[in-house]
């Protein structure tokens, strides 16, 4: 039973995080149009950023904000510089173009940090793990990434839904022409959301740099389960990254967790912890095809589209 | 005018063709990762296998050498792909690197096939120390069971009586997972293979491994993914608790990264850095001062010792490539200063050699690895028996 609280608890923090990474991804997607590959290099860059500045100023907190603001600025910059460039032009031009910005990056990072990577150490009072029931220790800093990305949420959700920018938002999702002709600096406003998404990505990647290092590509393979959380969330939709992403972090988590159990008892031992990490990493892909043949426009479209 | 020019060209071919077979030169293949996030590997093979370049004046037998180094992308396709590339446009004499066993047991069908002498730097699938064993096919590492084998002796020595296995889902994981079990006495209660190399977060099973309470966790993380499990196993709080044994986790490329995650979790090596004999300390020296800031790692020391394999059969046949048996039969000698000292084939060409167990100690601040015991003498793989070679 503890370990089953354990490992709900790991695919609650994976999926939250996934949803950092997700809900900025869906809100360029839905909000612009625009499919950006380079999601998963402000991804990268968070992470490398946060480790550069805390070494600096030698705290961690400090780090991380710094970082932040940091991957906030380089996002306006990329969209002020190139992504611009790329609105109303075909899908396959942004593919392209953002494949492109990948490969920038990647390189960029070599020059700069070097390919060894970096890491980003925890202070004493995050690095240990703490009762949260009788008997059931976890890790302080996964329960902080939760604590943090449910905060993050919620201030999503107020500034979506309460704001006027998040009515400019959540009006430029339905029609950007009728925004845009109402006399609202449609530019600016998909500065800021492009902004917004790479703090969102960059704080992602700056808590997962903890657990998984920095290196290098570090944001190419979860950008692809932050695509498929677009897609079985609906594009553009918040609400939709946050289900869809606790879904498939769960998916992934439980079913790493507990799916070579079952398979054991079908199977072969040793056929079964063989087939079951193949498996077990398709069953995120099931997931999306069967959301897919369902519900075309994902469990929660963005209205109007 | 056209005729004369002919004539001429037909004879300065002439004259030059015997000058052209005097300045023959040996070609070598190097298969290794040189981008993405474990290019560090490959880097520091590279750099090893230059500095052994280096040592011999660059010349085998008196002939230059030509070394072709390819980027198999961590993939076994592009692996295959590259090898192909080399026997077949580039048509070198040896090939040599190769990190992963996946990639290398892709590659291996055309460099057999083709005859040419493949010497491995490190990865050691079973199955090249057993059925699929060739007689141009040697290895300056290990087979791959060989070194958790070295590990699981010192889990009996240490009184350890159950234990978790966690390692990556391909040929080599498997293989290191088996190699424990082959010689720990204890009881394996449990037993988690991982994406590789796509996971990097092993929560589930670290979880999983601290519910089966055992004495010791045994991981198998080579690379990148070394530094990550470390962190998450003291993330999980489980450093006070279980103890954690490892093969090919902590070397010196990821522990500048690990720190103090590493003191105290042993590991088993063939190779470490302060191993006493001559060749070693050259080669340790050298390549700290050839390459300031870096320290040389087993993979270095396994490709520098591949390049003096090479170096002894180009010198023992004159460069005479032809002769296939005579080359085979050069390198069978391995007559080379090892950077392990003593260095033998078995019939298989794994060679036969120590394990030492491996420790992380603090010099001022930085971390370096020493050795603390030799766990098993003149080890031999035990595959052997399944190649047909005698």
């Amino acid at each position: 039973m503890t370990l089953f609280i354990e490992q709900c608890l790991n695919g609650l923090q994976f999926g939250l995080l996934l949803f950092l990474l997700a809900a900025g991804l869906t809100l360029v997607f839905g909000i612009m149009d625009l499919v950006n590959l380079a999601h998963g290099s402000l991804y990268m860059l968070g992470a490398y950023f946060a480790a550069t500045f805390a070494a600096w100023t030698g705290s961690f907190v400090f780090g991380v904000v710094l970082a932040l603001g940091a991957t906030l600025m380089v996002g306006m910059v990329v969209e002020v510089v190139a992504m611009r460039r790329l609105y109303g032009r075909d899908h396959l031009d942004h593919v392209l173009g953002t494949f492109g910005l990948i490969l920038f990056f990647d390189e960029l990072v070599r020059l700069v940090w070097g390919p060894e990577g970096l890491t980003l150490p925890l202070p004493s009072w995050l690095n240990t793990s703490v009762p949260i029931l009788p008997g059931v220790d976890y890790s302080a800093y996964k329960l902080s990434i939760i604590v943090v990305t449910l905060a993050v949420a919620a201030f999503l959700y107020v500034l979506v839904m309460r704001t006027r920018i998040g009515m400019l938002i959540r009006a430029g999702a339905s029609n950007r022409e009728m925004v845009g002709a109402l006399g609202v600096n449609i530019k600016l406003l998909y500065t800021l959301v492009f902004g917004l998404g790479a703090a969102l990505a960059g704080l992602a990647g700056l808590m997962q740099a903890p657990i998984l290092t920095v290196q290098i590509g570090m944001g190419e393979n979860i950008l692809i389960l932050a695509f498929v959380i677009t897609v079985i969330g609906g594009i553009g939709s918040i609400r939709g990254a946050l289900v869809a992403a606790i879904f498939v972090g769960f998916i992934d988590t439980l079913g790493r967790a507990f799916f070579p159990d079952l398979l054991r008892m079908v199977l072969s031992p040793a056929a079964a912890s063989t087939a079951a990490p193949a498996l077990s990493s398709m069953l995120i892909y099931l997931l999306m095809a069967v959301v897919l043949v369902v519900k075309p426009e994902g469990l929660f479209s963005a209205s109007g589209k | 005018m056209r005729k004369a020019i002919l004539a001429a060209s037909a004879a300065l071919l002439l004259a030059a063709s015997p000058a052209m077979a005097q300045q023959k030169t040996i070609k070598i293949g190097f298969i290794s990762t040189f981008s993405g996030p474990v290019a560090v590997i490959g880097e520091d093979m590279r750099n090893s296998f230059e500095l052994a370049l280096d040592h011999m004046g660059r010349k085998m037998g008196g002939l230059p050498v030509e070394v072709i180094y390819e980027d198999d992308g961590f993939k076994p396709e592009v692996g295959k792909q590259k090898t192909e590339k080399l026997i077949e446009s580039d048509k070198v004499d040896f090939i040599s690197g190769y990190i992963w066993s996946n990639v290398l047991l892709a590659s291996l069908k055309p460099v057999v096939d083709s005859k040419t002498f493949l010497v491995i730097a490190n990865a050691g699938p079973s199955q090249i120390a057993g059925e699929l064993c060739s007689p141009t096919v040697f290895s300056t590492s290990w087979q791959n069971d060989q070194t958790p084998q070295a590990v699981g002796l010192y889990m009996n020595q240490k009184g350890v009586k159950s234990v978790f296995l966690i390692g990556p889902n391909y040929a080599a994981g498997k293989d290191m997972l088996a190699g424990v079990a082959a010689t720990f006495k204890g009881k394996v209660i449990g037993q988690e293979l991982t994406t590789w190399p796509a996971q990097l977060d092993f929560s589930a099973e670290l979880a999983k491994a601290k519910a089966a309470n055992p004495d010791a966790i045994f991981v198998f993380y080579p690379g990148r993914a070394g530094v990550q499990v470390l962190t998450q196993y003291a993330q999980a709080g489980l450093k006070d608790k279980i103890p954690l044994y490892t093969a090919f986790t902590i070397d010196e490329l990821s522990l500048p990264l690990q720190k103090e995650l590493a003191l105290g979790v042993p590991g088993a090596q063939e190779w470490v850095n302060d191993l006493p004999n001559e060749a070693n300390k050259k080669f340790v020296a050298d390549y700290i001062k050839k390459y300031p800031g870096k320290k040389p790692s087993f993979y270095g020391a396994q490709s520098y010792d591949a390049a003096n394999l090479i170096a002894s059969a180009v010198a023992a046949t004159k460069g005479n490539m032809s002769d296939k048996v005579a080359v085979q039969k050069a390198l069978e000698k391995a007559n080379f200063k090892s950077v392990r000292g003593n260095f033998r084939f078995g019939n298989n060409h794994v060679p036969i050699q120590n394990f030492y167990l491996q420790d992380v100690v603090k010099k001022g601040d930085d971390y370096v690895l020493k050795t603390v015991a030799t766990i098993v003498k003149d080890d031999q793989d035990r595959f052997h028996d399944k190649c047909p070679m005698k």
